[in-house]
């Protein structure tokens, strides 16, 4: 199990390094450069020359990609080629309110898309079963951002529940950011829910397909023991697996429901650095991106080996 | 706002005399007992007198998380509006168009207002203690100067020849020529007065109302107030919070829940429904902000002047007003000098719609296939491309083709504008006239875009600039202006307004010709009722 383990680390660490390679090309075929992106319409062929030499911009790329590299590698990201702020700084209280808003609609979520998947399965093609599929089948057709502005008009507008502006500061308490995050995770919840709930229930309805689920009825046991007993364990494999896409989601993929809700996430800085070509803050996010998918896959991996018998004791 | 609404307010600021004001009331239809009672309206809102304490919570677009608190870095409105709370100038781009000393007690030309000589105002403190004196004007200045100078602010400093300090309150500035409207160039937003040899641009030192607390590109920006501040009757409010709010949606949803008590940049369509609501007021400023597309009048097919006639003719301009802008701006006539403009050329002919005219010069230009293409992108403004779109299909009534190529926003600045023939563009105001004119017209300016190059227009841009008789300059900038309706390549359909809204708690907040939020003064001139 260690030597797995090892062994995904180390292909993860490789991964990372094809991204960074990968994102650093990607901003240098974009047309234009900071420079032009940050004088916009105030440029003059002397100005965009002097700030392009003050930035290191005149150098050729290989030896810019290479420098960040060291200094990755010695954990310094460098600064902001915009605005002068160190990378990490400015980074990190963004990567918190990612992880707390990914966090709290993955603790609502996924408990509430497991245990509907199973009453779904239990109860297929009743009543609950239909409108639970719809229901969530509407949630998921809908664009987020659509789904967003239903919220905030309705609880934030007609009915001022909660805030629609997520401005959290380094200062909120737990109970304030709970608050100003709702309608926000409130989206998010509706996006994912729809796709883990219905994992669950197509993967555990397979296995109600096979012998030994028959013979479970045959020996008198209720649906719901069939189901949650002798089913989920072995659908659990699929289930862990798109749980952790949808986790990964919510870390890289929030991007739009940030700029409804305000919410100074990762998403918008990224955006917004690569729109200027500031190329160390468009690295450092995207080593986390990266970083946070390859982490949530190798976890599910190892989870979905575990919940295996036959793959925990290899003959 | 309505037009009373507009009406009411010019009243309010002293623009308008009482007689001025009924007059122009009833001819919009008001009966007499309506103006006498609007009237009274108006002299409660000039009466409405300024509250202190408060926090003043904005929610502004406009900007980034690349921002940067370094002055020349500036290019849009959240930084504008926090370094105008922070720093002050040293001229104001008044109310009324016109310049107001600042930190410049008085400026004094000379030598056929080629050489400016400076008071400096005294026992003014920065944030930090330090007594303002010439070293940190002449620093200030100096900061959007030189070979290698990076700063937004460049252009409007370029004609400085020299600065020389004449003693601790008086500084001398050169110029390479003669120039009555060169205050109006120290208006410019960048420009603005920090200590001598201040850096670390981490932090931002300034004069002004209020002092930088807590700075996050793109999310924050915290205020506090300056208990010190020199200005009378300004600097209202205890803290200013700017919670930087891109998505017009959520900007305008921020202010209806009550999270924020003013916005900018209201989204058109949402003008009528917040006016309905007594809780919330519209603050509507005619601007000098345009919009344009620029042919470069010394390459074919451009250099036909009949054909930049078709164009002008076949341009349906209401019909790009009402598109681009819902019809909060006005129309254009190929000319850069809004209506606000005490230069502006009241009696030249609007350009009309007339397809049949723009056929006419179409035929007349005898070009066989001239492969017009204009090439658009969103980086430009938000609604190049659909103006561009609107352009062809203008130009299709009129009987001859036109492409529009969109190009990528990426690059947009520096590979295409200033580069292809036929481009998207816009252009902030400026506050004085001369100044538009020449930054963007004369030959040989960095961002002419349509390559304008005109004996006559040259001339009458340096008279004009020289001229100290009012008169005169009024001639030769009307003329100026006419030279562009008929000639000029930059073709632009319409200006805009800039639409503000505020809630009921926020007192004075009034229209400015400049940048939206009071041209970035809101924070140090309104107040919030208790």
């Amino acid at each position: 199990m260690l030597k797995l383990i090892a062994q995904r680390l180390g292909l993860g660490l490789l991964t990372l390094l094809a991204a960074s390679v990968l994102i650093f090309i990607g901003t240098e075929i974009l047309p234009g450069d900071l420079a032009s992106a940050i004088l916009q319409n105030t440029a003059t062929p002397e100005s965009l020359a002097a700030l392009r030499s003050q930035l290191g911009l005149d150098r050729p790329p290989t030896v810019r990609f290479f420098e960040w590299l060291l200094g990755a590698l010695r954990g310094d990201f460098g600064h902001s080629l915009a605005n002068g702020q160190d990378v990490i700084s400015e980074l990190l209280p963004r990567l918190k309110n990612t992880i707390f808003l990914a966090s709290y609609a993955a603790v609502v979520s996924v408990p509430i898309a497991v245990i509907v998947g199973l009453l779904a399965a239990i109860r297929q093609g009743k009543i609950f079963d239909r409108t639970a599929n719809l229901v969530t089948l509407m949630t998921i057709s809908v664009p987020e951002y659509f789904l967003a502005y239903i919220l905030i008009k309705f609880l934030a507008v007609d009915y001022a529940v909660f805030p629609s502006l997520a401005n959290v500061t380094p200062e909120s308490t737990l109970l304030d950011r709970l608050n100003l995050t709702f309608l926000p995770m409130l989206t998010l919840v509706l996006v994912v829910v729809a796709h883990m709930m219905r994992m669950t229930r197509a993967s555990v309805l397979s296995i109600m397909a096979s012998p030994y689920i028959e013979m479970a009825f045959l020996k008198g046991l209720p649906k719901w023991r069939v189901v949650v007993q002798h089913a989920f364990p072995n659908a659990l494999a699929p289930i862990i697996n798109v749980i952790a896409l949808n986790l990964a989601y919510l870390i890289v993929g929030v991007v739009v429901v940030e700029a409804v809700f305000v919410y100074p996430g990762l998403g918008q800085l990224m955006v917004d650095a690569v729109s200027k070509h500031d190329v160390p803050v468009v690295q450092a996010c995207g080593l986390i991106f990266a970083a946070a998918f390859i982490l949530l896959n190798m976890t599910a991996d190892i989870l979905a080996i575990m919940s295996n018998p036959r793959l925990r004791h290899p003959r | 706002m309505s037009e009373y609404d507009y009406l009411k307010v010019q009243l309010a600021m002293g623009k308008m005399n009482r007689r001025e004001f009924i007059g122009r009331a009833s001819a919009l239809g008001a009966s007499s007992t309506l103006v006498t009672s609007m009237l009274a309206s108006s002299y409660a809102l000039a009466a409405d007198t300024p509250v202190k304490g408060g926090t003043l919570r904005l929610g502004l677009g406009g900007g980034s998380t690349t921002d940067s608190l370094e002055l020349g870095s500036y290019n849009d409105s959240v930084m504008i509006d926090a370094s105008h709370s922070i720093c002050n100038g040293l001229v104001e781009w008044g109310q009324d168009g016109k310049p107001i000393p600042d930190l410049a007690e008085s400026l004094e030309p000379k030598n056929g207002a080629a050489t400016w000589v400076l008071k400096l105002r005294k026992g003014v403190k920065f944030h930090n203690g330090k007594e303002f004196d010439a070293d940190d004007a002449i620093y200030s200045l100096n900061l959007h100067r030189g070979e290698g100078s990076k700063s937004g602010g460049a252009s409007q400093l370029k004609p400085i020849k020299d600065v020389k300090k004449i003693n601790a309150n008086e500084i001398e500035i050169t110029l390479d020529s003669g120039d009555v409207d060169f205050p109006y160039a120290l208006t410019d937003y960048h420009i603005l007065m920090v200590p001598n040899g201040h850096k670390d641009w981490s932090t931002l030192i300034g004069t002004g109302a209020y002092s930088l607390v807590k700075f996050e590109p793109g999310v924050r920006i915290s205020l506090k107030k300056n208990p010190g501040y020199y200005k009378a009757g300004r600097g209202h409010v205890d803290a200013v919070e700017i919670t930087v709010i891109n998505d017009a949606s959520a900007r305008l949803n921020a202010l209806i829940s009550g999270q924020v008590d003013a916005i900018n940049r209201t989204d058109p369509k949402s003008v009528s429904k917040l006016q309905a609501s007594p809780k919330f007021k519209i603050v509507r400023a005619t601007s000098g902000y345009f919009v344009d597309m620029a042919a470069t009048t010394d390459k074919a097919p451009f250099n036909n002047p009949d054909l930049l006639l078709a164009l002008k003719h076949a341009m349906n301009r209401e019909q790009m007003l009402k598109t681009l802008f819902a019809g909060y701006g006005a129309i254009g006539n190929d000319h850069p000098i809004p209506q606000t403009d005490p230069y502006f050329n009241k009696e030249l002919p609007q350009l009309k719609h007339d397809p049949d005219l723009a056929k006419f010069h179409f035929k007349k230009a005898g070009l066989t296939d001239p492969k017009i293409v204009l090439q658009a992108s969103d980086a430009a403004f938000n609604g190049a491309v659909d103006m561009a779109s609107l352009l062809q299909s203008d130009c299709d009534k009129a009987g001859f083709k036109m492409d529009v190529k969109k190009e990528p926003a990426d690059g947009w600045w520096s590979n295409v504008w200033l580069k292809a023939p036929f481009v998207t563009s816009y252009w902030g105001g400026r506050a004085a006239a001369t100044q538009m004119l020449a930054v963007a017209y004369q030959r040989g300016a960095a961002w002419n875009e349509s390559h304008w190059s005109n004996d006559k227009f040259e001339k009458l841009l340096v008279d004009a600039r020289s001229e100290a008789n009012e008169e005169k300059r009024k001639a030769y900038i009307w003329e100026m202006q006419a030279l562009l309706r008929d000639k000029s390549g930059a073709l632009i359909p319409a200006f805009r307004d800039w639409l503000d809204a505020h809630n009921e708690k926020v007192g004075g907040m009034a229209p400015h010709g400049g940048f939206d939020m009071g041209n970035g003064l809101v924070a140090e001139k309104v107040w919030l009722k208790g």
